[in-house]
């Protein structure tokens, strides 16, 4: 790490994707549930511009932090919704940061380059990282109920970590005090299927 | 959260809240009765929240139609005794700057604070200009929070300053702090409760023409109370709690001024690297502490000023050190320890300190060398203009009608402006080439029409015209300019968030208002070609283009339909693929370039949970391979 920011109970979430993914929703809710824990909780997120279908990313940092960025190479987690973009934020991991992805691409309308194969990229992440998860979070969406509910599955990925600070209670309460009731339950079971995805 | 909890929300109750959110409890917690604003990431949702909570805050709330306008709304109702707050990106600084100047001279009587949201790395902006420098060029005093809890404070902190000393007081955020999220703990509200009809309170103009109205006979005397206010305000700022020492170090040879998002960087360096350094945090920054700096200064060896995102505190510190002789090494932009431009972060931070203390340990990570070849394979995705967006399919007509005048696109100048529609800078379309500010095209289509013998065509959002349009193209009128000016209404404020604008009958408390019509707005400025088209009917737009071009005046097409994103509107279905009539020509994918249509191991495919069924692509082929959904 070149810039040092370890202490126990710190937890720092690089969370990125494409805009639409639901991907600023999910990090509220961890930082919410984090708050209700009574622990100290930072975020950061990107509006405006950035959105309209480009990529998109948010820092969460759990601890007693002041900035809200990431350094370089000092995420515990690196949560991304779609494959590419999870290489895009590679420069906030390091050799033991959990890297869990969604397998599902999104293909770019930009088309100046050919996408990458899914399957070769995980076999190279796992060539330079120790913790690659790999995860079928678009199916599992689907299998709970909605594509929508994919930000769900990787919330329940998140949970799965040994060392992510937080129960997955408090992050299931925060998520039913900031989602419609009627999408409660199959939010839930699809918290559950990222979790279980995890944790086998 | 619900964000009714910013108005019921009662003291010491904590909650998650994004930096802008923050400010708006900060306003309730003051009693503020007036607010006014354009939008403006990223201060846009301030605006948007204080829009559905303005009734029940009792705060009279307006989207101005531009940022002058609502620095004059808050300027008003401080003059008459009401506190006010008008809000906007750093760039609608300068558009307010004319009247916000002058506030600076007459003051005002109840409370006034100016919040500017700056943009370093211009995460959606067309500088990166830093809005400290208004309080330096006005004389008003400057607070800089530096987390969420810091933005309600201060901004509930600021309406008493102004009070206390008659003078509108400016919060300046940045993009780090606005869009930060982070714990909030309510404080105490003041009563604002309506003494009328309205909503919201209504306070009383006291005539006072030598304190108001700045004609030379007055504003010479004005100019020198100002001085005299700034000077008793700096006795504030050198005794403030805003302006706190932070303790690392054992001894003091090494010490940071910081402020803002660049103090959170720092502090976490220092903390997380136990740096042998002290941190004065400077939240009230104009008028510059110089006796606290002073204190701070005057046993250290060096310090360092990191602040984003020009040298402004390092260049006031150099002062502090040459005016009392200290023999302090002042290491900060000037001399290269620190870059001039983008937003910090920790690493930029740290590399900037290590430069002198020396302190970082370097450790060398090797990646295969698959992965940087994967790091360098990886397609970009850079924001595109939504699938259905009308402004694609007229970026299309236009460039058809050039194409089919004989122009070649060197001979038309794309003058573009502040919006969306600014995306149409990507290929295909290449749409724009020239570029200023708000309501720039219009003046720029002037500018351009009389020193090239070049085609014009200038292109504006519904609601930079009405921000900042109407002038230039009286401008354009009367000077007998030649160009084409299209107005793309697309019934929203759509780039910052979708809030109304005078266009559509709705205003920014959500109650019913007269539109004000484009189409008749550019009769009465003397235009004589005005069309109002509908961008998804091609023909239309190729054919009035056409004629547009071949004038000789300032001709306006309002290309007219809803923004895809607008709430509520049917969605239409998705266009279906024939795939035996195609002939892999590739003008959907090549020339229209929507992004629900890709090509696929050699096969168009259309991505049905992203087409909005505007069906302008079953237009743009010429074999009949794509059919309007049912």
């Amino acid at each position: 790490m070149q810039v040092g920011e370890k202490m126990d109970n710190h937890y720092s979430i690089y969370i990125c994707g494409v805009g639409g993914q639901g991907i600023i929703k999910t990090s509220t809710i961890i930082g919410e549930a984090a708050m209700n824990q009574g622990l100290d909780v930072v975020m950061s997120e990107i509006h405006g511009m950035s959105q309209r279908g480009g990529s998109v990313s948010t820092e969460l940092k759990i601890g007693g932090y002041t900035s809200s960025i990431i350094p370089n190479h000092g995420a515990d987690m690196l949560l991304s919704f779609e494959p590419i973009e999870t290489i895009r934020g590679l420069d906030k991991v390091n050799s033991q940061t959990k890297i869990v992805f969604n397998t599902h691409p999104i293909i770019p309308s930009s088309n100046d380059k050919v996408y990458p194969n899914v399957d070769n990229m995980t076999k190279v992440l796992k060539e330079n990282f120790n913790h690659v998860l790999p995860i079928d979070g678009t199916q599992l969406a689907i299998d709970a109920g909605s594509v929508l509910s994919l930000n769900m599955v990787l919330l329940g990925a998140v949970t799965a970590d040994d060392k992510f600070p937080l129960t997955k209670d408090s992050v299931i309460d925060a998520m039913k005090n900031n989602l419609k009731p009627k999408f409660h339950e199959m939010n839930l079971k699809a918290i559950e299927s990222g979790y279980k995805s995890i944790r086998g | 959260m619900n964000l009714k909890e910013l108005v019921t929300g009662s003291s010491g109750e904590k909650q998650f809240l994004l930096g802008n959110e923050a400010a708006v409890r900060g306003v309730i917690e003051a009693g503020v009765s007036i607010a006014a604003t354009y939008p403006g990431t990223p201060s846009s949702e301030i605006g948007n929240v204080l829009s559905v909570l303005a009734k029940d805050a009792n705060i009279y709330f307006e989207f101005s139609t531009n940022e002058k306008v609502a620095m004059e709304v808050a300027a008003t109702a401080a003059a008459s005794g009401l506190r006010s707050f008008t809000f906007m990106k750093h760039v609608g600084m300068n558009v307010a700057a004319d009247s916000f100047m002058t506030t600076a001279y007459s003051g005002v009587r109840g409370g006034m604070v100016i919040l500017t949201a700056d943009d370093p790395s211009l995460f959606s902006s067309q500088n990166e200009q830093d809005s400290r420098n208004y309080s330096r060029l006005a004389n008003m005093p400057i607070l800089e929070p530096s987390n969420c809890q810091e933005v309600k404070d201060m901004v509930k902190y600021a309406f008493d300053l102004s009070e206390q000393f008659n003078i509108p007081v400016i919060v300046r955020t940045t993009t780090r702090v606005s869009h930060m999220r982070g714990v909030v703990e309510f404080g105490d509200k003041i009563d604002n409760s309506s003494n009328n009809d309205n909503h919201w309170k209504r306070g009383h103009f006291k005539k006072d023409p030598s304190q108001f109205v700045p004609v030379p006979a007055f504003a010479g005397d004005m100019h020198v109370k100002l001085w005299n206010k700034i000077h008793k305000i700096e006795e504030i700022t050198n005794a403030s709690d805003l302006n706190n020492e932070i303790k690392f170090s054992q001894d003091k040879k090494y010490g940071i001024i910081a402020s803002s998002s660049a103090y959170n960087y720092a502090h976490d360096v220092v903390k997380f690297n136990n740096l042998n350094v002290d941190i004065l945090k400077l939240g009230f920054s104009y008028p510059f502490p110089q006796d606290k700096v002073h204190e701070f200064l005057k046993d250290l060896d060096e310090v360092f000023v990191v602040e984003e995102v020009d040298p402004i505190m390092e260049k006031e510190t150099l002062a502090v050190c040459g005016l009392n002789n200290l023999d302090v090494i002042v290491h900060g932009k000037l001399d290269e320890t620190f870059p001039l431009y983008h937003e910090f972060n920790s690493d930029i931070v740290a590399d900037g300190l290590n430069k002198v203390l020396n302190f970082k340990q370097e450790e060398n990570i090797n990646y295969s060398s698959n992965l940087e070849q994967l790091n360098q394979d990886i397609p970009s995705r850079a924001p595109v203009l939504c699938a259905g967006c009308p402004h694609r399919a007229m970026y299309y007509g236009i460039n058809k009608a050039i194409d089919e005048l004989g122009l070649k696109t060197s001979d038309v100048i794309f003058a573009s402006d502040i919006g969306c529609y600014t995306l149409g800078i990507n290929p295909p379309y290449n749409a724009a080439d020239y570029l200023l500010s708000m309501g720039s095209s219009v003046g720029d289509g002037c500018g351009f029409s009389v020193s090239t013998d070049q085609k014009v065509a200038s292109f504006i959002g519904d609601s930079t015209f009405f921000h900042s349009g109407v002038s230039p193209l009286i401008n354009a009128v009367h000077n007998k300019h030649n160009f084409v000016l299209t107005v793309l209404d697309n019934r929203i404020t759509a780039m910052t968030g979708g809030q109304p604008n005078p266009g559509i009958p709705i205003d920014g408390m959500g109650d019913e208002a007269p539109e004000v019509s484009i189409r008749k707005l550019a009769v009465a400025c003397g235009c004589d070609y005005v069309r109002v088209i509908n961008p998804f009917n091609l023909d239309q737009v190729v054919k009035t283009y056409k004629e547009a071009f071949q004038r000789n005046d300032t001709a306006v097409i309002v290309s007219k339909a809803p923004c895809t994103l607008i709430k509520g509107l049917a969605k239409k279905p998705p266009v279906n693929f024939i795939e035996k009539n195609c002939n892999n020509c590739d003008k959907c994918v090549n020339e229209f370039a929507c992004p629900a249509i890709s090509k696929i191991n050699g096969k168009i495919s259309i991505d049905n949970a992203q087409c909005d069924g505007c069906n302008v692509c079953i237009q743009v082929c010429k074999y009949g391979a794509l059919d309007a959904g049912r």
